[in-house]
């Protein structure tokens, strides 16, 4: 989802550097576990932290975030939440597909990733360079991600374009081009990029990971693709993706910013009204049960071994996950507030970055963390992890850690609503995760229900260290 | 270049970031944004100016300036879309002020100041901004250490009062000391031993300021890291962690008066600290000769070009030549619609990809810096020769003024999608304001900007884009066979 992308980012380690310095700026440096990520879809009032801590500096009259959304309908049928707010001209919309990598064709790995990078490479009677050139001389924002599960999208205009963004971006989903010369330019820097990617040990952990995980099943297999599978992607192949996927049925839409609910449904009409009604997807199997205990090391020269590890973990419907949730945030989410980090770096020193998350599919779900230590104190590492994880699965979190999670959870909630974009995202994919309208209002009392005796017992249902998937590269042990 | 002091699962999302960002193709160039390497640095640090030009009556009116009695900088950003602040603290002191062997001790610092106080347990910090709903962190970068915080707004009185307490009551011991530079050495494993480009990047830097301290790396040299202790974290923050070096900036759902009145009754306690000298950095002799860094590593996955040069930041640089710069490599290398893109990439298919940054916020330097990759069976050194020939055409004919006016446009609208977040509009004055700059100079940034002019830019390409100033790094992948080295040797000979 988080798909800023620059061409020249393409361009590698020396820029990815500088840029790993400036993610922060964005605001990401705390942010949670991929499960915040999933879960901050599950958004929460303003209003209601406010009503939940002792004092404030201005006490505001307790009202529905769900107040502020919008319906909105176009003359089509095309549905989509608002959040109008005329304060800053611009606006920011985001939209989702289901479908993402798992609708690759057997062969075809990395098709529909490979299609979130041409469609804003030539569109309609607009080729490439000219069709880059005005997205740039406008400072229109459209970028396209691809998941497991979703195929999702980011458009971002200032209200003064946002006519002739709406012409592009209605270009870029409906008419792309896939001009070969384009085609094999990006095909290009994708090879590129996965020649990078076998060469990071975090990389090859997942990858390897996912498929010691997943197997035979879709899950495993690479939404980037692999060389072969990138190489042998046709225009065919993407038109036929895109004619497949984009459909009205499964499409879920979230809008904020400086546009009325009338503008936005000529606009909906606009981007979306002339794709197909249905969509046409494969059926992906349901995976209820990983396997495990399973635990691979690929060797590589490097000083410092990365280590993924994970079992099965919690669908977002099932009922307990909000108890799970709070339960991760405990174990391995909460940064400095969290088990791991508390027994693994704070006090052995044996890691910068040690994490858990959770990581529900449509299809399945896992729970996950990672660390990553010197060679030869890795074992020792995992060692250390595991006996949290035992630890934790048999007696449970304590009273105390259970209050301050709920404190933190509930109390962090706005933070996650002070930009357009983000407010977009919560809107779309609480749409995604079909939680309902009112889930910006129900979310923190959902947390402050928890109690310890529900808790206890998800843990013990849902840690299994027994069942550890672990994958490792690096040269564990040696010195 | 700066380091946080936490990325546990930022880590992770990096990761996703990371792998974005390597294989997808690009997007609007805009999507510099925020969240980008060197050329957005410089943007961050002046689309204030952007913003209030578009914003007239909002950003001049908006930001607030005073000092404390004890000489502490505050700068008041009020936003009240949502009842949400940003605390941060900017030291005025950073990597290049470190002593002479002790390169990373200003960045253990950092991490030690979670470590406790007189009043609070160690690791306690960050544990009491999570149980009041808060998120925090820190980072060091050559010029500045930051401590941060974003909070529900009546937080604040919270986190001011804990951030002035470890401003100058830190307690650490030997043990906590111990531990916590093993954590540093893991980072510098995560960040730079694991990577054979960053081992290139940190040598290129070497290379290209051979006097100043920008030379060494955030993170320290591991030999360096290894010999720091207690001592030497004590005696840095003794001589530097005062309120008269540091700048308080509070940006949200806050008012000057509030913040002006929770600053007194806490930072505004401490005393001033007369002793507190920042020493001028040695500077850099003129470049006399260019410089190559080349690697050969069999973790590399491709063979990739670097190349960085010696220029002013916005803080050094002559009236309107850091601009000039900003320009220019927005539209040599910015993006997908540079020069460079549409040349090497699009047309003549020598790279698969080619960008181009300034990094600009430095008090003594700056880079301009780019990076590349070899299309096909081209050979980097192939690549290396046509970005030196792009470059030659540029001093040559300069840009023209469509492409000046679409560079202009593009970094202004920028601007305006950069106030929709309170945290980057405290960090565009924070980095301003900690080497020197003032809010004046940061609003008046799109004045300045839209003053330059095609021949400004002929100027500072000429003046800059100078062999002798440059670092060129080359990264290789040891995958070749006795075999294929024999063809290359065969090739070479012929050639010559």
């Amino acid at each position: 989802m988080i798909s800023l992308l620059l061409e020249w980012r393409h361009a590698k380690k020396l820029a990815l550097l500088f840029l790993t310095t400036f993610f922060v700026l964005t605001g990401f440096y705390f942010m949670s576990s991929k499960s915040s990520l999933v879960v901050a879809k599950n958004s929460g009032s303003e209003d209601l932290m406010l009503s939940t801590s002792e004092s404030s500096l201005d006490k505001k009259p307790a009202s529905k975030y769900a107040d502020r959304i919008q319906q909105v309908t176009s003359p089509k049928g095309i549905t989509a939440w608002l959040v109008e707010d005329h304060s800053i001209p611009l606006m920011a919309l985001q939209f989702a597909f289901t479908g993402g990598s798992t609708q690759d064709p057997k062969g075809r790995e990395g098709l529909a990733n490979f299609l979130t990078a041409m469609l804003d490479e030539g569109a309609g009677n607009i080729k490439s360079k000219k069709f880059q050139a005005m997205l740039d001389e406008m400072a229109i924002r459209i970028d396209f991600d691809a998941s497991r599960d979703a195929f999702d999208g980011n458009f971002q205009t200032l209200t003064r374009n946002r006519d002739k963004a709406l012409e592009l971006m209605y270009l870029a989903l409906n008419k792309p081009r896939f001009d070969k010369k384009a085609l094999e330019r990006i095909r290009e820097q994708l090879l590129a990029g996965l020649k990078i990617s076998a060469k990071s040990p975090s990389k090859i952990a997942s990858r390897a990971w996912f498929e010691a995980a997943y197997g035979n099943h879709p899950y495993a297999r690479p939404v980037k693709g692999t060389q072969k599978s990138v190489s042998s992607i046709t225009s065919k192949d993407l038109e036929a993706y895109r004619r497949k996927v984009f459909a009205r049925d499964t499409l879920k839409i979230g809008v904020v910013g400086d546009i009325t609910a009338d503008e936005l449904a000529v606009a909906l009409d606009k981007l979306f009204g002339d794709l197909p009604e249905k969509s046409d997807l494969v059926t992906v199997p349901e995976i209820a049960e990983l396997g495990g205990p399973v635990r691979r090391v690929i060797n590589m020269d490097n000083p410092q071994s990365v280590a993924q590890f994970g079992h099965q973990g919690i669908k977002r419907e099932d009922e307990d996950f909000i108890p799970a949730y709070v339960l991760n945030y405990i174990l391995g989410g909460g940064g400095f507030s969290s088990r791991l980090m508390e027994e693994v770096r704070e006090k052995r020193g044996l890691a910068y970055s040690v994490y858990s998350y959770l990581y529900p599919l449509d299809h399945g779900a896992m729970f996950i963390g990672g660390v990553a230590t010197k060679n030869a104190k890795l074992e020792k590492s995992l060692d250390v992890i595991t006996s949290e994880l035992k630890r934790l699965s048999e007696n449970g979190p304590s009273e105390e850690e259970l209050k301050n999670a709920k404190l933190y959870l509930t109390g962090s909630y706005p933070l996650r609503f002070d930009t357009s974009s983000k407010i977009a995202s919560q809107l779309l994919w609480i749409q995604m995760d079909d939680l309902g309208i009112d889930y910006i209002d129900m979310r923190n009392k959902k947390v402050q229900d928890v109690t310890l005796k529900q808790i206890k017992s998800v843990a013990k249902r849902l840690i299994r260290p027994e069942r550890l998937i672990i994958t490792i590269v690096g040269n564990p042990k040696s010195g | 270049m700066f380091l946080t002091r936490f990325h546990t699962k930022t880590r992770l999302a990096l990761q996703n970031v990371w792998a974005e960002l390597t294989t997808k193709a690009l997007l609007s160039a805009t999507v510099l944004s925020l969240i980008l390497s060197g050329t957005t640095m410089i943007s961050m640090t002046n689309l204030t100016n952007a913003a209030s030009q578009s914003t007239k009556q909002q950003s001049s009116s908006r930001v607030s300036q005073f000092v404390l009695g004890n000489g502490m900088q505050v700068l008041v950003i009020p936003d009240h879309r949502a009842p949400v602040v940003t605390h941060m603290v900017w030291y005025h002191v950073g990597a290049a002020d470190e002593p002479p062997g002790k390169a990373g001790v200003a960045h253990f610092l950092e991490h030690l100041m979670f470590k406790g106080t007189e009043k609070i347990a160690p690791a306690e910090f960050s544990k009491i901004i999570a149980r009041n709903g808060g998120r925090d962190n820190a980072f060091t970068s050559q010029d500045a250490t930051v401590y941060h915080q974003r909070v529900a707004s009546d937080r604040l009185p919270l986190v001011m009062k804990l951030e002035a307490d470890r401003m100058r009551n830190l307690k650490l011991d030997d043990k906590t000391v111990r531990t916590e530079r093993d954590v540093v050495l893991e980072e510098r494993r995560s960040r730079t031993d694991n990577s054979p480009s960053a081992i290139l990047s940190e040598q290129m830097m070497a290379a290209l300021y051979v006097s100043h301290p920008y030379g060494a790396p955030v993170i320290g040299w591991e030999h360096e890291i290894k010999a720091l202790n207690l001592k030497d974290a004590m005696e840095f923050y003794r001589q530097f962690y005062a309120p008269n070096n540091a700048i308080l900036i509070v940006a949200g759902d806050v008012t000057r008066a509030q913040v002006e009145k929770l600053a007194k009754a806490t930072y505004g306690k401490i005393e001033r600290m007369e002793a507190v000298k920042m020493q001028p950095c040695p500077q850099e002799a003129p470049p006399a000769a260019p410089r190559r860094v080349i690697l050969k590593d069999k973790r590399a996955g491709k063979a990739s070009f670097s190349r960085l040069y010696l220029v002013p930041s916005y803080n050094t640089a002559r009236q309107g030549e850091a601009e000039a710069i900003d320009l220019m490599m927005k539209i040599l290398a910015g993006g997908s619609t540079s020069l460079m893109y549409n040349d090497l990439v699009v047309d003549d298919k020598i790279a698969t990809s080619v960008s181009g940054w300034y990094e600009s916020s430095g008090r003594d330097y700056g880079r301009i810096g780019f990076h590349a990759l070899a299309a096909g069976k081209n050979s980097i050194r192939d690549v290396e020769k046509a970005l030196d020939k792009e470059i030659a055409k540029f001093i040559k004919n300069g840009p023209t003024q469509k492409q000046l006016e679409r560079a202009k446009n593009s970094y202004i609208a920028e601007y305006v999608y950069g106030v929709d977040s309170q945290s980057t509009l405290a960090r565009r004055y924070g980095w301003a304001l900690v080497v020197g700059q003032s809010v004046k100079d940061v609003e008046e940034w799109p004045k300045r900007l839209e003053k330059v002019t095609t021949k400004d830019i002929s100027r500072v390409a000429a003046k800059y884009l100078v062999e002798k100033a440059s670092v060129t790094g080359l990264l290789f992948p040891v995958e070749k066979t006795k075999q294929a080295r024999k063809t290359t040797l065969r090739k070479r000979r012929k050639r010559s």
